[in-house]
């Protein structure tokens, strides 16, 4: 039997601070879908979609019900299109069509129209990544993503060059709701193969068949830990944070084998994550506060998320069976009330927020600027945040929004989960003659293990 | 589970246990109308605790739901709206969640 306190805080941590399961991402191959004609590829896509994951949603359902917990998202992610495509070239119908059966199924996102071009990209990937702005723009829960840096490959810039006037052209067809589509693609620097985390999320070419993935969130457990314990000197904290993400991720683990267990699917891995929302009690930045900075972007800003990142992880890794995807805090803009606060009162820039990227799991994230910043610039972002994940060997990314039609001092709401993003300003500059040098950035010396 | 032996065979049985939570302002009546809708439904009551935390009343019950004809999923909201008029809220979730969360 269990003590009444240990079970009081359980309740407590469920009901009261927001403890959830943020995703539960089924990660499915569809590399047996391939085929030479559109209309066939595109059958097989759908029907192994809705075979396979037909129950996803009813399970998670009943799971949070048995336990009393959310889950808040249920997600798919696929074999990036890029590669399921490429025979057929039929790009935007199979977006589509994994639309369709996404919606079919009542699943919140499906992840996966997505290229791997951190190397180089093929003829028929650079055909792909022309169609991301129609695709994203005419569908409604498809994510795209493209990886195109790496440690070990280095930079390609020709993509980041091309990506920049992606999200420009993407932000102008989905103007009439605040260029939302921005939010659906996310550039990356080595992505990871089993992110059940959106925008990024797509099954990659390492992964088998399917497995069930799972990504926990609870800043808002943290927060509460740490403001009951003012008196504790930094080592404490740290400790107070590992064994509360410790709990967080037992529980992410237990609906992960379970889902697993029910779908008679393999369980997969366990994203050690602290993914705020627009929630209030609910945000990385207010754990951040509560470590001891009256507000985020202060100076210590990064020093105490870098502890807060480690912190998770070593207390999330006893407590799964397996640990993957992004791991570590997240610090999206426009999903996080501190965040948003921060923005507002002019204590957090986009500087200080790529400072923060080298120590924490993500990177640039749901960052709304100018809708007259140019591709240029974006694409430089992009690179800056690239270089970053390159040289120190971890994941870094760009999701980024520049609202067509807005300015700094402007504020746009997304919606949802997806929160509410002041524009923020960029650096002047211009770096356009780089980015239009093109070509691969070598990989650091450090590449060169073998 | 439980390995339970039965005519020379050692059969695995699931039980399900379940912790009943019910936090409110005490008043008389509460631990009658919990158990007596448990008891009507075939869901059997093994550890009981009943306590005064914060000026709340708390009852934790660990019960054994293999024997009732509901799934767990539904006894949960079926419980609350049987007990509504009380005024204190129940959670009904399967133990595993407080082996995970408070148990390495």
């Amino acid at each position: 039997m269990f003590t009444n306190n240990e079970i009081i805080e359980t309740i407590d941590m469920l009901d009261n601070r927001h403890l959830d399961v943020r995703t539960v991402t089924l990660s499915l191959s569809l590399v047996d879908c391939i085929d030479s004609s559109v209309g066939k590829c595109c059958d097989k896509v759908y029907e192994k979609i809705t075979r396979v994951c037909k129950r996803l949603v009813p399970v998670c359902e009943s799971l949070s019900k048995r336990f009393g917990v959310e889950i808040v998202n249920k997600r798919i992610a696929v074999t990036p299109i890029s590669i399921i495509g490429a025979s057929c070239g039929g790009y935007t119908e199979l977006c589509k069509t994994l639309d369709r059966a996404g919606r079919e199924l009542g699943v919140d996102f499906i992840g996966g129209y997505s290229a791997l071009v951190h190397k180089s990209a093929t003829a028929a990937e650079n055909a792909f990544l022309d169609t991301l702005p129609q695709a994203l723009s005419e569908t409604e829960i498809v994510c795209g993503s493209v990886n195109v840096a790496s440690s070990k490959t280095g930079i390609n810039l020709d993509a980041v060059g091309k990506l920049g006037r992606v999200i420009k052209d993407l932000a102008y067809r989905t103007r009439d709701i605040n260029s939302f589509g921005c939010g659906k693609l996310v550039v990356f620097c080595n992505a990871v193969d089993d992110n059940p985390f959106m925008a990024g999320a797509f099954t990659g070419i390492s992964e088998g068949d399917c497995s069930v993935n799972v990504g926990v969130s609870g800043p808002g457990v943290v927060e509460y830990e740490i403001n009951k314990h003012p008196d504790y000197d930094i080592t404490s904290v740290c400790e107070l944070i590992k064994r509360t993400a410790f709990k967080i991720t037992r529980l992410g683990q237990l609906i992960g084998s379970a889902a697993a267990k029910e779908l008679g699917l393999p369980c997969g891995i366990v994203d050690l994550s602290l993914a705020p929302t627009p929630a209030v009690g609910d945000s990385v930045a207010r754990v951040l506060e509560s470590i001891g900075l009256s507000r985020v972007g202060s100076c210590g800003t990064t020093a105490a998320l870098a502890l807060l990142n480690d912190a998770v992880k070593k207390g999330g890794v006893m407590a799964a069976n397996r640990v993957g995807g992004l791991s570590g805090a997240f610090i999206p803009v426009s999903e996080d009330a501190g965040m948003i606060d921060a923005v507002r009162a002019g204590a957090l820039n986009i500087e200080k927020l790529e400072a923060m990227t080298a120590v924490c799991s993500v990177g640039l994230d749901m960052i709304a600027v100018p809708g007259d910043t140019s591709a240029a610039v974006i694409s430089a972002m992009i690179a800056d945040e690239c270089a970053i994940g390159m040289i120190n060997n971890k994941t870094t990314a760009v999701r980024i929004v520049p609202v067509y039609g807005k300015t700094v001092g402007d504020e746009v709401d997304f919606g949802g989960l997806f929160g509410t993003a002041p524009i923020m300003a960029v650096n002047g500059g211009d770096p356009s003659a780089f980015i239009a040098r093109g070509g691969v950035v070598p990989p650091p010396i450090h590449a060169n293990k073998n | 589970m439980l390995v339970a032996k039965s005519k020379g065979m050692w059969y695995t049985a699931y039980i399900m246990k379940a912790v009943v939570s019910v936090i409110g302002i005490d008043r008389t009546g509460i631990i009658a109308a919990v158990s007596g809708k448990l008891a009507e439904w075939q869901i059997n009551i093994e550890d009981i605790s009943q306590t005064i935390m914060q000026n709340n009343f708390v009852m934790i019950m660990l019960v054994d739901t293999s024997s009732s004809a509901l799934e767990l999923d539904k006894i949960g909201a079926m419980l609350q709206a049987s007990v509504e008029h009380l005024g204190v809220t129940v959670h009904v979730q399967h133990e595993d969640l407080f082996n995970a969360m408070q148990r390495v």
